[in-house]
């Protein structure tokens, strides 16, 4: 080939060689819709400033939190397996990273609704009906003190539970008294909710079943319990 | 002793631009009320209904979790309120300058002090300026609605200055930037209690 080729050819491969050695393992992942894509459920700004900020902060906080450690090539399931024996600033931030993203992901516009399949028997035979489901869900959510998430979970034993966590735990955290695959679930930090609904969670909460992503959910539980068996 | 629902001391908007009016408003009038409510409802089912917050406090670890989330939000709130004025901030002076300078250097040592407990404080709480038991002062954080009042408390000590550093405190006004919260606070700071309430406590 003639030099001047493969200069050519080597003048167009750099910024793509460049590109895969700088980017990370963990990713800060688009929001998979508008800001105002959940309007009037939850509001523009809101998601605006708990994705650009919140969100993106935790990510920040966590990428400089694990800078130059194995962290940074370990997913984040065995990340929060062992998170018992990192710093406080790893838990958190790393927890911050990952419930939002899969919070995002549990909601869609038009969603809401009920799930159907393997997911709506199994919450039937878990928790009697939806209604049933959506009640201790929703009371998990609002009983909650202070900052934390409420979670549908998928235990070792296959089986669904409901719980909640505090700050930014979650369920896959070996610090979790009750541990599984989350599945589902719903932020209630103030920051979550107080632009539109201030003091009244409760009427967030019940916004969110309108925006839930249940074929989000479906997929999940199906991946969950594919990996236990 | 009946419980009472302390009035607040100035009006909703006696605070701007530091801290707005529907923030005051809503934080008063439904945040701190319903702690007040349901610490009512709670305590009325123990033998310690009557008893001072104080007296509650130091044997919290006995009693229930709404008992000590909303008795922590009835007492924090109300020092929180008395610890603010329009027209206020500055610096302290008397004893309780001398007593700052003496443990932090300055003053302005103790504000970064004070302000890494406020910023660093993670999820929902306080950040406090207390006097322990032998006097001295010390500052620290807790969680949720909990004070160094309570024997849980891994900084047990007298509060003399409170900031809430809950997210529903600050986010109409600040959302994310807590950090410009935590500076505007310094501007609402009401020395005159917070001194008298130190000499009250090491005379």
């Amino acid at each position: 080939m003639r030099k001047s080729v493969v200069y050519f050819l080597m003048l167009i491969a750099f910024p793509f060689a460049l590109k895969a050695q700088q980017e990370p393992y963990h990713k800060f992942a688009p929001l998979p819709y508008a800001y105002d894509a959940l309007e009037p459920y939850i509001d523009k700004m809101t998601m605006e400033i708990h994705y650009d900020r919140h969100h993106r902060a935790y990510y920040k906080n966590f990428m400089t939190a694990i800078q130059s450690s194995e962290l940074e090539k370990t997913p984040m399931e065995a990340i929060f397996a062992n998170i018992s024996s990192q710093l406080p600033v790893i838990r958190n931030n790393a927890g911050g990273y990952w419930n939002h993203e899969m919070f995002w992901n549990c909601m869609k516009p038009n969603g809401g609704g009920v799930p159907t399949g393997k997911l709506s028997e199994a919450i039937k035979s878990t928790f009697g009906s939806f209604d049933d489901f959506k009640k201790q869900f929703a009371e998990a959510g609002a009983k909650r003190f202070g900052s934390g998430w409420a979670w549908l979970v998928v235990g070792d034993d296959g089986k669904l539970f409901i719980t909640s966590t505090a700050n930014q735990d979650n369920p896959l955290m070996n610090t979790e008294e009750k541990r599984g695959t989350p599945i589902l679930c719903l932020d209630v930090w103030e920051h979550a909710y107080y632009l539109k609904y201030q003091n009244k969670r409760g009427d967030y909460i019940s916004a969110f079943w309108n925006v839930v992503n249940w074929e989000f959910a479906q997929n999940e539980y199906a991946k969950a319990l594919a990996k236990k068996k | 002793m009946d419980y009472k629902f302390p009035e607040l001391p100035y009006a909703y908007n006696a605070l701007e631009p530091h801290i707005d009016a529907m923030t005051m408003e809503i934080h008063y009038t439904k945040h701190h009320k319903t702690y007040f409510d349901k610490f009512v409802a709670a305590i009325k089912e123990t033998e310690m209904n009557g008893a001072s917050l104080e007296e509650i406090f130091a044997n919290v670890s006995k009693l229930s979790m709404p008992v000590r989330n909303h008795g922590g939000g009835l007492y924090n709130h109300t020092l929180f309120w008395e610890s603010m004025a329009p027209d206020a901030g500055g610096a302290p002076s008397g004893k309780l300058a001398d007593a700052i300078n003496a443990k932090y250097g300055s003053f302005a040592e103790f504000q970064a002090k004070f302000n890494d407990a406020a910023a660093n404080r993670f999820g929902s709480g306080w950040a406090w300026l207390s006097v322990k038991a032998d006097k001295s002062l010390c500052v620290c954080s807790s969680a949720n609605q909990d004070n160094p009042l309570m024997d849980t408390s891994d900084c047990p000590a007298t509060p003399i200055l409170g900031l809430d550093v809950w997210e529903h405190a600050y986010y109409l006004k600040f959302q994310n930037r807590r950090p410009d919260y935590i500076s505007a606070f310094w501007n609402v700071v009401n020395w005159k209690v917070i001194e008298s309430r130190y000499d009250a406590l090491v005379k």
